[in-house]
């Protein structure tokens, strides 16, 4: 609890606050870490019929994680939303179970260690950004700072060699990161930051268009950032074969511009420049438009003796697991090949956990969403919202884009789903992004109520 | 600002519902269709994670399983294979399986819902059962008697037991070791590319895929629908027959091997096997009833399951009285299994009753419990029972003292036709040995066996190749080891 907000509160108006919930969320990690572990001994019982012998470790270093990440919460946001941290810990749990599951079947390859090591690291950030960061408005200061870094971390990997087919990593010596995924989240501050400074010279000038339609554009002045940005984001795709993240960079400020300015030609706009970009690009560049067509046609290199592709091979441990899953442990995504435990990973979710597991994770992560949503909405001040709304935009745009691209609903684009995926930038990024979000539903929920914010 | 979040949450709210309609159409909708997807490997996997069931010969396994620790990881191993290669087929990572391992691959794979212990059970569980057991009807000893006595030779052996439909044997050779198509390995292919390309064809099942003009041992079969449709009411008087005798319509004539036959009787021609008399016997019963008693007897019948299917034999349905004529006497567009002139010989020896043949005993679990039988079933009555009992006379009489006399045993009714099979284009080709014929031992109130021995040898001088010299001494063989047993 904060003494200065209790203090205002008691002298203002009658110390009426939400419930703080830590106890919930205590409770809700123990479940969290159970479910985890136990996922953990099925798989070990399903592939050599005992308990795997780090078991007890495997528990006890998540749930110390867990515990350190809860005191870090009880203590600095002690008003948090008590969903947000038990989400994680479970997802990133089952991530490294599914993980290590996949390990079994590549035992000169193994994955989850390191993947553990990476969480460790991502829980420790999560505990010094909630201890460090008090407020988030702090983070509106370091807007430009923000994207002048996006950019370089964007663009830096533009010289190193492709990894198959993308331009997005740095690789120094064995040690391999994804810059592009931390850009996200300081797009997302820039992003808030700019809108919120600047939405009413973007909601209320400019030329009208068409009178009519009340389609209204604004000055060059105002367009301008906006136009860099979609370009920037086009740029990036053609570099770095990275449709994805151009993808989410864009999908994100259309989201941001128009819960802003609230105006319907934004995302109009939005999507017809999308388009455009992403017509070019997928007719004109050949990896994106190799990607296109698999999508159009999943089985085509099966008519053609090829033998199925990742997104066939896919779309089969998504069917074999049906409704039930074959059970941890039990099924053959393996098959899918070398991204199994990346970006397919949520097909080994679908096979062996089925569609009612996958309903659990989407739900999951559409909790996570809108809880991130929900701070958005409950804070006063215009950074802030459009920070948590934009953090738990990115989260829900990276599920869908993912898992509508393992599953065939849109072309496949390397990205990585939150949490399950191996990938340690990705699941750094994420933990970052929970912090985040931590902070700002602390300031949500423990603004005194019937009290203007300032 | 409110109002605008809550239109970018049901934005993001339409992209989960997105995802979970997707979701649903693929691993519900769609799971069948993507299952059965013949790239999808899980299928072949599962398939392979446990050892196969086993096929039984004489309360033996003749097939066996060995543990690669492959993803593809059971491999199919066999014991005496290029003997039982007829009856087991391959079972084979990469090329599918065929005969009993194909027939019966649910029991063997473990795959039939019949093996579980509780019904619905393996639908909750997911669990798969243990392979069961194919026990078959084959004799090992007559199968070996037969696989020797074709020894190198290029041909095929059916043997089944007349009064039950059983079948003993089942041999084709040259043949091949099925063990070969075990795997994944390169070997594999190269084994695969060898046996389909070698000209003597050894996956080829002779005994029931492959169809040989039957020559003079069809003669039984004109002779039963002439007996049957009262042209010939005495087995001892005298035909009509000429020497040579004219093709109607043609100026072709037919000669005979033998001498005596010009209005032979129809037991001497049956016995000596005169061409003309037959040819003529056969025109003046008429194309129906030559017809109608073939098919009584099997042929034109494309349905036939053993439970590996079994190639139709075939009697042409509309013919000239000249086709006819040849016709009569195995040749033309006449065509038949040696499996299905060992029924020919079955029917004969049973009274005319044709038994449906089958080659598998049993099926049961892995433990034995029994999963299903096989009965003996009637296929159809081939002729009358007083002609069954002229055919069996005149058959005998030809072992006793006629073409097929090296068929003869001691201290058993052996009755048999021989037959030599003209083909090739102006019959260049050189023509197939036939026998077919029954055993019934002195003491025994039911034939044991009826064989049919067909030997396509190409290496052996012309002159030699006849049904009583090439063929019949190994139907004696196969015959004396069903005797015996």
């Amino acid at each position: 609890m904060s003494g200065t907000r209790a203090g205002t509160a008691s002298t203002v108006v009658p110390a009426v606050r939400v419930p703080r919930r830590r106890g919930t969320e205590l409770a809700l990690l123990v479940v969290a870490v159970l479910l985890s572990v136990y996922g953990y001994c099925d798989v070990g019982l399903a592939k050599n019929g005992t308990v795997p012998p780090g078991a007890a470790g495997y528990g006890a270093g998540l749930g110390v994680l867990a515990l350190l990440a809860h005191l870090a919460v009880r203590f600095r946001a002690p008003y948090a939303d008590p969903l947000l941290l038990p989400i994680a810990v479970l997802l990133n749990g089952l991530g490294l179970v599914l993980i290590y599951r996949l390990d079994l079947e590549t035992p000169h390859d193994e994955a989850a260690p390191t993947q553990l090591i990476w969480s460790t690291i991502g829980v420790g950030l999560f505990i010094a950004v909630v201890l460090v960061l008090r407020d988030h408005r702090v983070l509106q200061r370091y807007a430009y700072l923000s994207v002048v870094t996006a950019l370089v971390l964007m663009i830096v990997p533009i010289f190193f060699p492709a990894v198959n087919g993308a331009r997005i990593w740095i690789r120094i010596g064995g040690f391999s990161i994804q810059p592009g995924e931390f850009a996200k989240i300081l797009l997302a501050v820039f992003f808030a930051s700019y809108l919120a400074a600047n939405r009413n010279a973007l909601a209320y000038t400019g030329r009208t268009v068409w009178r009519f339609k009340r389609l209204q554009l604004p000055t060059g002045r105002v367009l301008g950032p906006i136009v860099a940005i979609w370009l920037l984001s086009v740029g990036v795709l053609v570099l770095e074969r990275d449709l994805g993240t151009s993808l989410l960079f864009f999908g994100l400020f259309v989201i941001l511009l128009y819960v802003a300015t609230g105006r319907t030609g934004w995302i109009a706009v939005g999507l017809l420049l999308a388009a455009l970009g992403a017509f070019a690009v997928g007719s004109l560049e050949p990896h994106v438009h190799s990607r296109v067509t698999d999508w159009l046609h999943p089985f085509a290199s099966i008519d053609a003796g090829q033998g199925p592709n990742q997104l066939a091979q896919s779309l089969f441990s998504f069917a074999a697991g049906g409704m039930l899953g074959t059970g941890l442990g039990a099924g053959h995504s393996i098959l899918i090949g070398f991204a199994a435990k990346s970006d397919f990973i949520l097909a080994t979710a679908g096979e062996e956990l089925g569609l009612a597991g996958l309903c659990a994770i989407f739900l999951l992560y559409a909790l996570l969403v809108e809880r991130g949503y929900r701070a958005g909405l409950a804070l006063r001040d215009s950074f802030g919202r459009l920070l948590a709304i934009g953090l738990a935009s990115i989260v829900a745009l990276q599920v869908f884009v993912i898992a509508g691209g393992v599953m065939g609903l849109i072309p496949l684009t390397g990205m990585a789903m939150p949490f399950l995926a191996q990938g340690g930038s990705s699941v750094v990024t994420n933990w970052i992004i929970v912090a985040l979000l931590i902070r700002v539903s602390d300031s949500a929920r423990g603004q005194p109520l019937g009290k203007e914010a300032r | 600002m409110t109002r605008y979040i809550r239109h970018a949450a049901a934005f993001c709210a339409l992209l989960l519902i997105a995802l979970l309609v997707n979701a649903t159409r693929v691993q519900v909708v769609q799971s069948d269709a993507l299952d059965d997807n013949p790239a999808n490997r899980r299928g072949a996997i599962v398939r392979f994670d446990q050892p196969r069931g086993d096929i039984v010969v004489d309360d033996r396994p003749v097939t066996g399983s060995k543990d690669t620790g492959e993803q593809l990881r059971y491999e199919r191993t066999y014991k005496n294979g290029p003997l039982y290669a007829p009856v087991t087929g391959f079972a084979s990572q990469v090329y599918g399986t065929t005969f009993l391992e194909n027939a019966e691959d649910d029991i063997l794979s473990g795959t039939d819902p019949m093996l579980a212990p509780l019904p619905l059970w393996n639908d909750i569980t997911r669990a798969q059962n243990p392979g069961g057991k194919v026990v078959t009807t084959i004799k090992s000893a007559v199968q070996q008697a037969a696989y020797a006595g074709l020894g190198g030779k290029k041909g095929a052996v059916a043997a089944i037991e007349p009064s039950t439909g059983k079948i003993l044997a089942l041999v084709s050779t040259p043949s091949y070791d099925p063990e070969r198509l075990s795997g994944t390995s390169k070997s594999v292919a190269d084994s695969w590319a060898e046996l389909n390309g070698s000209a003597a064809k050894p996956m080829l099942n002779r005994a029931i895929r492959q169809t040989y003009p039957p020559g003079s041992t069809f003669k039984v079969v004109t002779a039963a629908a002439a007996l049957d449709a009262g042209v010939v009411t005495d087995l001892d008087a005298a035909t009509k027959s000429p020497n040579p005798y004219t093709l109607p319509g043609t100026s072709t004539q037919l000669t005979n091997e033998v001498d005596g036959c010009t209005n032979a009787s129809l037991r001497y021609a049956f016995e000596w096997s005169c061409n003309t008399a037959f040819a003529k016997l056969g025109v003046d019963t008429g194309l129906s009833d030559m017809a109608g008693t073939a098919r009584n007897f099997g042929f034109n019948d494309s349905g036939l399951r053993i439970p590996s299917s079994v190639a139709a034999s075939n009697f042409d349905t509309s013919m000239d009285k000249a086709q006819l004529a040849l016709s009569a006497i195995g040749q033309y567009d006449t065509r038949a299994t040696p499996l299905q002139m060992a029924m020919v010989a079955a029917a004969v020896a049973n009274g005319g009753s044709v038994k449906s043949p089958y080659l598998v005993d049993r099926t049961t679990t892995r433990d034995g419990d029994v999963v299903d039988t096989t009965g003996t079933k009637t296929l159809r009555q081939a002729m009358n029972p007083a002609t069954a009992m002229q055919l069996r006379e005149m058959m005998t009489d030809v072992v006793e003292e006629g073409t097929g006399t090296n068929a003869a045993i001691p201290g058993a009714t052996v009755g048999g036709k021989t037959g030599t099979a003209q083909h090739g284009i102006d019959n260049s080709g050189t023509p197939y040995a036939w026998f077919v014929s029954w055993a019934q031992a002195a003491d025994s109130g039911e034939p044991a066996v009826a064989v049919a021995v067909v030997v396509e040898d190409a290496a052996a001088d012309r002159g030699d190749i006849s049904g009583g010299g090439s063929a019949a001494p190994i139907a004696k063989a196969v015959m004396e080891a069903a005797l015996k047993h």
